[in-house]
């Protein structure tokens, strides 16, 4: 029998989809299947296309490689979109002019940005934000500009805000309506939303009206029908999105009022062996213009041919997104008002948080709502209203984020979960199909339950949930929930730490020979020379730790974009001389490097070679300096403030501090880098309250503060002791930084250990302040025998012949690396860009 | 390995200059190779110096170990990881290195290039 001719008009992410599950469920080749797609490019992720400017590579955003479609049986045609149906014939013609027969069609043809014909609008420098082609354009654009606007206030025009902000322009938004947001956000909400985006330098402007674009050739103001005037160099189309139903109107399918593809309960159009799919469906008076009913969709065509009774159903549009950085949600019946429902509200303008909850007049069950600034709970919000759970007493409680040390995620509520509670909506996954994979096909993890359900794989917003499952499914099972280092050793860091102690295993072999197995990985090699380090103190390029090494360590220098590495002499407290100041700078033109000023108070010298380190080290290293320790999870540096010797509100010497605090504790390896500053009175000009420890000037003597943290979550550092004299503040570091290192997780900075460790803060005083354990005398001699055992690495290297010859790419040429590559850029050298062009 | 052609020996390096359990970077007529002295297994391995995901000259930095038995190099820049035998990545993703038939004689090592 001949093989059914399917023809998908369309490669976008439906189309793709669609594909997908076809060949999943009814095997290559059982259907003769051909693409067309209008773009370069087999289809890629748009969800998350703002990625491409901070460099995700075209390769990295494909929703699956070219190879991917003839592997499959599948004829992929690119750059050659379908120009018309010939509904009798059943063929379609494409714009280059291949006819093509089929049985049945498939239309993903998506959509295209909705361009108002407002004067001006053909001027250079307006764009729109929709393929890798406009972006391509725009970061080219970008390049020449200053400024950007963004015309449109949704959820498309905030992620074109991004990348505008990415690439680093002065960026405005446009909306129209008075509020950011209008179909996810109410009016509160929206406010939260906006503060927010503003405090990171965003303008906004609501209720305005564009009625042209000014400017000669190119754009260079935007008029506005209250006759104010927005100034700007480039301009982001993102106003809404129109249905492509270009193809299936001229065929005389039928279309709705305002466009799209009218398509019944099984995706259907007018003409029987013809579906749509996607956002150029309109589905009863609608078009889903996100991703998950568009996979939806692709199922429920894919299930039709293969003679299933599955039909789409009104979506649910319930959706969370991290929009620069701030979390946004809106689900269930999300504006639904009294005196139809009870709201509750939460807002709290000093953290930016807007919380809204919609629940039913009995009380009993939740009926929708929106999160601004804080989205945690979304998951399991979303499922009780899904799911028409029943609201506990307190359903205020729900509007609170999770308290700290407790889990961050959905918690406890997930046993209360139905089986059939739809926990990935892009798949359409089940709670119970991931429970099953658990523990029936041992998927546990999240890559195995990847691979298993493909829960987690599309927009990524239910992976909390599913990490959450894996580790409560695994609980009932009786399983042994542990975190151990790998798959090599079966235990956690804390207890390998011990087992080395114990038995005195001072080599990486020996440890692997007694208490693991395999021949180590990544994870627990640096690991274990952490631990070693930490405990022994021997120099880690000895032969015996060497491999052990992470390769910054292996070459005691950062390696960066292009293979070159970066230069760091330790500037303790940041104080340096003028002498010491002239010879970095003699150092560093005569190496020809980039020389940045760090935030740490101490000078980075860019884009050495490998071959070059121990020169420059040697001269570094003969004019007084030591190895700054950038590379190494280890003590980076301690910032300070003049303090008293100079500033007339200083109340002590917190440059003299801070310098010896920084050389007491250089070199000290730890599970994470460590930070630290001394301010020298209450204002803080050293931020020492960021910093993993902190101390600040007191009348009386010092404040120490522990476990803050910059970085992606920052934390402020807790108050440890008060106003104590200078050793008893050494002391109580010594005792700090010692059980830190005994007790945490590897890659764990003190700020996240600190909110896992039972009891928490009054905890950690106990054992640092109160000795409750009884140890404060012995972390101490520990950490003096850390200090007592600190090298240069740096100078140890430089003085070993044996230790250099290691510094070179060939091991059988002196050649250096030969694709090496810089350019320059404000009068310094550069890398060449890995990626894309992006301006920072 | 069986190699159909015969196979024409280069020899690059001494055992000495490559770390035990680690990688060493080798220059064979102009290609960057990575050589790896896989002392804990008694093997030694050869792969593109060139990790494909950024195209960096870097694998021959990289940690060596096992994933399940499968010997295999994680690269510095990302830690995408490829097995040493087949070149594969095991970090499940689609990009794949080239490895080399490599041998130890006389304490002096040897790469095929075809």
């Amino acid at each position: 029998m001949e093989r059914k001719s399917i023809v998908v008009v369309g490669n976008g992410m439906v189309g793709y989809k669609f594909c997908e599950k076809l060949i999943a469920k009814a095997g290559k080749g059982t259907f003769e299947l051909t693409v067309f797609g209008e773009e370069p490019r087999p289809a890629y992720d748009r969800v998350h296309l703002s990625s491409y400017f901070t460099g995700t590579s075209v390769d990295d955003l494909l929703m699956a490689p070219a190879s991917w479609y003839p592997e499959n049986d599948i004829s992929l045609i690119v750059s050659d979109p379908v120009i018309s149906i010939d509904r009798q014939a059943k063929t379609i013609t494409s714009h280059k002019g291949i006819q093509k027969k089929y049985d049945y069609l498939i239309l993903a043809t998506g959509s295209s940005a909705f361009v108002p014909q407002v004067k001006g609008v053909e001027k250079d420098g307006i764009f729109v934000y929709r393929t890798i082609e406009d972006l391509d354009m725009m970061i080219a654009y970008a390049g020449k500009s200053k400024k950007g606007v963004v015309i449109g206030g949704g959820l498309l025009g905030l992620e074109a805000a991004k990348a505008l902000l990415d690439l680093g322009l002065e960026t405005h938004v446009v909306e129209f309506a008075p509020r950011l947001m209008p179909r996810q956000l109410d009016e509160a909400g929206a406010l939260a939303l906006k503060t927010k985006l503003e405090s990171l330098g965003i303008q906004i402007h609501l209720n305005k009206s564009t009625s042209s674009f000014e400017g000669a050739e190119s754009v260079n103001a935007l008029l506005f029908a209250d006759g104010s005037v927005l100034e700007t160099d480039m301009v982001v189309i993102s106003a809404g999105i129109r249905p492509r139903d270009e193809v299936a109107s001229k065929a005389g399918i039928e279309i709705g009022k305002r466009g799209g593809i009218i398509v019944n309960d099984r995706l259907q159009t007018s003409d029987p062996s013809i579906f749509a799919i996607g956002e150029c469906a309109l589905y009863q008076e609608m078009i889903y213009g996100l991703v998950a009913p568009g996979y939806e969709m692709a199922d429920v065509v894919v299930n039709t041919l293969m003679g299933g009774a599955k039909m789409f159903a009104p979506f649910d549009m319930s959706t969370k997104l991290k929009l620069i950085g701030v979390d946004v949600a809106s689900f269930g019946d999300c504006f639904i008002a009294e005196p139809a429902c009870k709201t509750l509200v939460l807002e709290d303008r000093n953290k930016g948080i807007y919380k809204r909850l919609n629940i039913s007049n009995d009380g009993k069950t939740l009926l929708g709502g929106i999160l601004v600034g804080e989205a945690e709970n979304y998951n399991m919000l979303h499922q009780m209203v899904k799911n028409s759970m029943v609201l506990p007493p307190d359903p205020e409680d729900l509007l609170l984020p999770p308290r700290k040390g407790k889990s961050e995620s959905a918690g406890g509520g997930l046993d209360g979960l139905p089986d059939e509670a739809l926990v990935c909506s892009c798949e359409g996954v089940s709670k119970g199909a991931i429970c099953s994979a658990v523990i029936e096909q041992d998927a546990t993890d999240l890559a195995k339950i990847k691979a298993c359900t493909k829960a987690g794989t599309g927009c990524g917003g239910c992976v909390p949930m599913v990490k959450d499952l894996i580790t409560s499914a695994l609980k009932a099972q009786g399983k042994v929930v542990k975190t151990v280092l790998c798959e090599h050793f079966p235990y956690s860091r804390q207890e390998l730490l011990d087992l080395i102690k114990v038995n005195g295993l001072k080599t990486y072999d020996e440890i692997l020979t007694k208490h693991g197995k395999g021949d180590g990985c990544e994870v627990c090699k640096p690991a274990v020379a952490s631990m070693l380090a930490s405990t022994f103190n021997e120099m880690i390029l000895q032969p015996q730790h060497e491999s052990l090494q992470d390769s910054n360590d292996r070459f005691l220098a950062n390696i960066q974009k292009g293979g070159s590495y970066s230069v760091v002499p330790r500037i303790a407290g940041g104080e340096i001389t003028p002498e010491k100041l002239i010879v970095i700078g003699q150092v560093a033109q005569k190496y020809n490097l980039y020389t940045k000023i760090t935030g740490g108070q101490r000078i980075d010298m860019f884009g050495a070679r490998v071959d070059q380190l121990p020169d420059i080290w040697e001269e570094l290293v003969n004019a007084g300096f030591e190895s700054g320790h950038a590379y190494a999870k280890s003590l980076r540096t301690v910032k300070s403030c003049v303090g008293s010797t100079w500033c007339r509100f200083g109340v002590q010497d917190s440059v003299g501090f801070a310098i010896e605090v920084e050389n007491r504790y250089k070199g000290l390896r730890a599970p994470h880098k460590l930070k630290s500053a001394v301010s020298g009175c209450v204002r803080e000009c050293a931020e020492a309250q960021s910093k993993d420890f902190g101390i600040i000037a007191t009348e009386k003597g010092w404040n120490l503060y522990v476990c803050g943290n910059g970085g992606a979550k920052p934390q402020h550092a807790l108050l440890l002791a008060s106003d104590v004299d200078k050793e008893t503040c050494l002391k109580y570091i010594d005792r700090f930084l010692m059980f830190y290192i005994k007790t945490s997780d590897p890659l764990t900075r003190t700020a996240t250990w600190l909110n896992k460790l039972d009891g928490g803060l009054e905890y950690l005083k106990d054992v640092v302040v109160n000795d409750c354990l009884g140890i404060g005398e012995q972390l101490e001699r520990e950490m003096d025998f850390m200090v007592e055992t600190y090298q240069c690495e740096w100078k140890t290297v430089v003085e070993n012949p044996e230790l250099r010859k290691r510094f070179t790419h060939f091991v059988n040429s002196p050649k250096p690396d030969p694709t090496l590559e810089f350019k320059e850029e404000r009068g310094q050298k550069f890398p060449k860009d890995w990626l894309v062009e992006v301006k920072k | 390995m069986e190699v159909a052609e015969k196979l024409s020996w280069v020899e690059v390096c001494s055992i000495d200059d490559v770390p035990k359990n680690a990688g060493a970077c080798v220059e064979v007529s102009g290609k960057q190779i990575a050589v790896y002295n896989f002392e804990h297994r008694k093997e030694w391995y050869a792969t593109d110096n060139e990790c494909p995901h950024k195209k960096q000259m870097a694998l021959s930095r990289g940690m060596i170990g096992d994933a399940a038995g499968e010997p295999k190099v994680a690269c510095p820049f990302h830690k995408k990881t490829f097995s040493l035998k087949n070149g594969a990545c095991l970090s499940g993703e689609e990009y794949k290195i080239a490895t080399y038939p490599i041998k130890v004689e006389n304490g002096r090592v040897f790469i095929a290039v075809s």
